[in-house]
């Protein structure tokens, strides 16, 4: 056929729709798992218990991209000397290392709240843990899916 | 003898007569006859607003064949829910007689049959006649406003960089729009359009990916038939997963509820005695959106391309949904006072072509815009002996002669089309043109590619395309109908969990199963990635067609649906 | 690499007493994370920035973390409750020792 010959010709190897995300990030460490945050979690608090509530964690449901995945995570606090909130940590349970960020507030922050962008390999849950000034824990959880896209319409 | 008036009820059905006869008394005469101007745009007027709501046109500025899809299947709540009935199922829902001019419209029943008696549907010099006839009806209570999708997927907007759809939309003067395909175009085309155009483009979930600044105007406040309306737009929130993001990289979407609340409130506090959503995020998205973010009082739908001819209501909620391609107008009249909606009365008008008078204006800008390209529009490449359609959610007759022109001319074991909803349908004996042949490919992406992948990588691909399609919550669905599988059949559980939904994939040709790890020579076209390589798409369609010169479509069973859920 | 890193922060120039104001930086880094692999297999070295800091006259209000996940040319944004007139100075530390910093003024009415 006429065009089999143009076949030779260097095409690009870029698949249709198959960039992997997990590819670009990490192609040959094994990936962190729910057990690997745990894991972190413990280290920070022990056998501390952690209650749902107060956090507000604001990600996407679906990654624009895998690369650049805004995640913004607010605690309800009145953020005076006696009542504030004094970290956040955040995790994820399927990237190479656990580790996302780590905040510090005081209450000259006004509000516990703050905006970062992060790395995701794949689909798989954030994780934040917060602590109050009275030692209180709070935790929460979100999914986010990261996926090859194209093809929409 | 049953009198005019009651052939298409408000808005809804055929008549009894047509109804009881069948499809063999009526002659296209006949029915042509019997869909008169006067009672597709009868209406008796309600309030104080009236909104006017056009979608997805895709860049068809003339009539077309559509055949609304078979398969629609919903998952999670969305479940037997409209939009996701369809044939005998929808006409039964809305009380629709068979054979009636609103089931042609709006089923795939009968649809060659029917499409032969009440011809093409839309092109903009009949829905700028609608529009003309309810403003002239209804003055300064009017608001047009565009969903968007609107600009690209013909030839002519491909060639123009979307100038002839721009000049035509601007002459039908809509009050604001909202987009999603029009990205496509590129970031800088886009503003370059949006920064000229008469009225906003609106697009509160779009921002500036560095600073979160925005790109567009959130929202604008009208005042219609003494009424506050406030307009907020809503474009495709994952059209920088859905499509090149490389062509936009510095734009961001976002579906954030907190967002769109502050929009409604913003309006409520600057006094909005209406608030209208004008959105692309697609009907199960609104459908959740409704529910989840309180003060809107009206939903305009788009992108998913159902028409449905009621409103369907969440709460206070009003959700309008008008079709693609030009193929409905919706009319809602809504009562409005201080304290909020009082009463609505919606009709989606069926744009008849061969019963609506073309706009004499429209008709001339649309002959002007196509005239440098009719030599090209109206080259035979072949001819259908059976019916070419795509809308489905695993596979169109069109689809197949995509992916067997990509499997021969490409010289591919495995070919790929990408499952979206647009492109128009053609009629058993019909040439197919290139006109028919680009309404279903024209876009800025088009190289077909040739790649080698492995059989793992082609099922996660089917998975992963397969939960953005039937992931139970809507709010992580990414649009669109299934991949487009040539050389490959495979059996689909919708209602499994993702990574479950594909099984017993099999080469076509021999029925082996496909080997995860072996290498398969794949064609595709429409990649989101940048500088891919390969032919445009129409050039490889248009050669397999000029080769096969007749299209037989074989039966759709490539696709084995299982799964009650 | 062959960039200094720069920093861009955008902060309001006043603000009434009390009044809670966010803050937005980012600064160019391709925090490599070191979990990429080099065309000849090596493992490209681990070198992201580590600690990025918040300040106003002198004392720290906001300290953030970054592990090497977080995304190429980092984004952070924080807030802070203004009660005086006087300096930010957010700080951002690399792992290669390096610190990049930026000031920028606030007025308090």
């Amino acid at each position: 056929m006429a065009q089999r010959a143009a076949q030779t010709r260097r095409e690009t190897l870029i698949a249709g729709m198959a960039s992997f995300a997990a590819a670009a990030i990490a192609p040959s460490l094994a990936l962190a798992d729910a057990a690997a945050v745990e894991a972190e979690i413990k280290k920070l608090y022990g056998d501390r218990k952690a209650e749902a509530g107060r956090i507000k964690l604001d990600v996407p449901q679906i990654a624009e991209n895998g690369l650049v995945v805004p995640i913004n995570v607010e605690v309800e606090s009145p953020m005076t000397a006696a009542d504030h909130v004094k970290s956040v940590h955040v995790f994820a349970d399927g990237n190479p290392l656990p580790g996302i960020v780590s905040y510090k507030f005081t209450p000259e922050s006004g509000r516990a709240a703050a905006s970062a962008r992060m790395r995701l390999a794949q689909t798989q849950n954030i994780i934040c843990i917060a602590e109050m000034a009275d030692g209180k824990l709070f935790t929460a959880k979100s999914e986010v899916k990261v996926t090859i896209g194209g093809c929409g319409g | 003898m049953v009198s005019r008036r009651e052939f298409i009820q408000a808005g809804l059905a055929g008549s009894a007569l047509l109804a009881g006869s069948g499809l063999g008394s009526i002659g296209r005469l006949a029915a042509q006859q019997r869909l008169s101007e006067a009672e597709l745009l009868r209406f008796e007027p309600l309030g104080n607003v009236t909104l006017i709501h056009v979608t997805d046109l895709h860049a068809q500025l003339v009539p077309v064949y559509f055949r609304e899809p078979s398969i629609n299947l919903g998952v999670g709540e969305a479940k037997g829910l409209v939009p996701h009935i369809t044939g005998k199922d929808f006409l039964a829902h809305y009380n629709i007689p068979a054979g009636s001019p609103m089931a042609y419209a709006l089923t795939s029943e009968d649809f060659a049959a029917l499409a032969r008696n009440y011809g093409r549907m839309g092109g903009f010099d009949r829905i700028a006649r609608v529009i003309k006839g309810i403003r002239a009806e209804r003055g300064d209570r009017c608001l047009l406003l565009d969903g968007g999708d609107t600009w690209t997927n013909s030839w002519t907007s491909l060639q123009t960089k979307a100038a002839d759809v721009v000049e035509a939309m601007n002459l039908l003067k809509p009050d604001a729009m909202t987009g999603h395909w029009e990205f496509t175009l590129g970031a800088e085309r886009v503003k370059e359009i949006t920064d000229s155009l008469p009225f906003p483009f609106l697009a509160q979930n779009v921002r500036e990916s560095e600073f979160e600044d925005r790109v567009f105007e959130p929202q604008k406040m009208f005042e219609r038939g003494g009424v506050k309306v406030a307009v907020i737009g809503q474009a495709y929130p994952y059209t920088g997963i859905a499509n090149p993001r490389w062509m936009f990289p510095k734009w961001t979407f976002s579906l954030k509820d907190d967002d769109v609340q502050k929009e409604v409130d913003a309006a409520r506090a600057a006094g909005a005695q209406l608030v209208v959503l004008l959105s692309h995020n697609g009907f199960d998205i609104d459908r959740k959106m409704a529910g989840r973010v309180k003060g809107i009082d009206v939903i305009l739908t788009a992108h998913t391309h159902d028409a449905l001819p009621e409103a369907v209501q969440v709460g206070t909620t009003l959700l309008v949904a008008t079709g693609s391609h030009g193929k409905f107008v919706s009319r809602l009249d809504l009562d409005v006072d201080r304290s909020g909606v009082k009463g609505f009365r919606y009709r989606l008008i069926p744009i008849f072509s061969d019963a609506i008078t073309p706009d004499a204006e429209m008709a001339a800008l649309v002959k002007k815009v196509r005239a440098p390209f009719e030599a090209d529009l109206g080259r035979v490449l072949g001819k259908t002996d059976g019916l070419l359609y795509r809308r489905g959610n695993f596979q169109g007759s069109l689809d197949d002669v995509f992916t067997d022109a990509m499997l021969q001319v490409r010289d591919a074991e495995i070919a790929l089309s990408p499952g979206v909803r647009w492109g128009g349908s053609l009629l058993p004996g019909q040439d197919i043109t290139f006109e028919d042949v680009t309404n279903a490919c024209a876009l800025t992406y088009p190289n077909c590619y040739r790649t080698s992948m492995k059989g793992s990588q082609i099922k996660a691909i089917l998975e992963d395309i397969g939960d953005n399609i039937f992931n139970p919550d809507p709010y992580a669905q990414g649009g669109g109908d299934m991949v487009r599988l040539g050389g490959l059949t495979f059996t689909v559980d919708p209602y499994q969990t993702s990574g479950r939904r594909i099984s017993d994939l099999r080469l076509a040709r021999n029925g082996q199963a496909l080997d995860a790890g072996r290498d398969y020579t794949v064609a595709g076209w429409a990649s989101i990635n940048q500088a891919t390589e390969g032919p445009p798409i129409w050039d490889v369609v248009g050669t397999y067609l000029q080769q096969k010169k007749v299209i037989t479509p074989r039966p759709l069973d490539a696709v084995k649906v299982v799964g009650a859920g | 690499m062959s960039n200094k890193p720069t920093p861009r922060v955008r902060v309001p120039a006043s603000a009434k007493k009390d009044e809670i104001i966010e803050i937005k930086t980012l600064i160019s880094h391709e925090m490599e994370s070191g979990q990429r692999r080099a065309a000849d297999g090596k493992t490209i070295p681990r070198k992201i920035i580590n600690t990025f800091t918040a300040a106003f006259n002198g004392k720290v209000f906001f300290e953030a973390t970054w592990h090497p996940s977080v995304s190429a040319n980092p984004y952070q944004s924080m807030f802070f409750r203004a009660s005086e007139s006087g300096e930010f100075a957010f700080s951002w530390k690399d792992d290669d020792g390096s610190v990049y910093e930026s000031k920028a003024k606030l007025t308090v009415a």
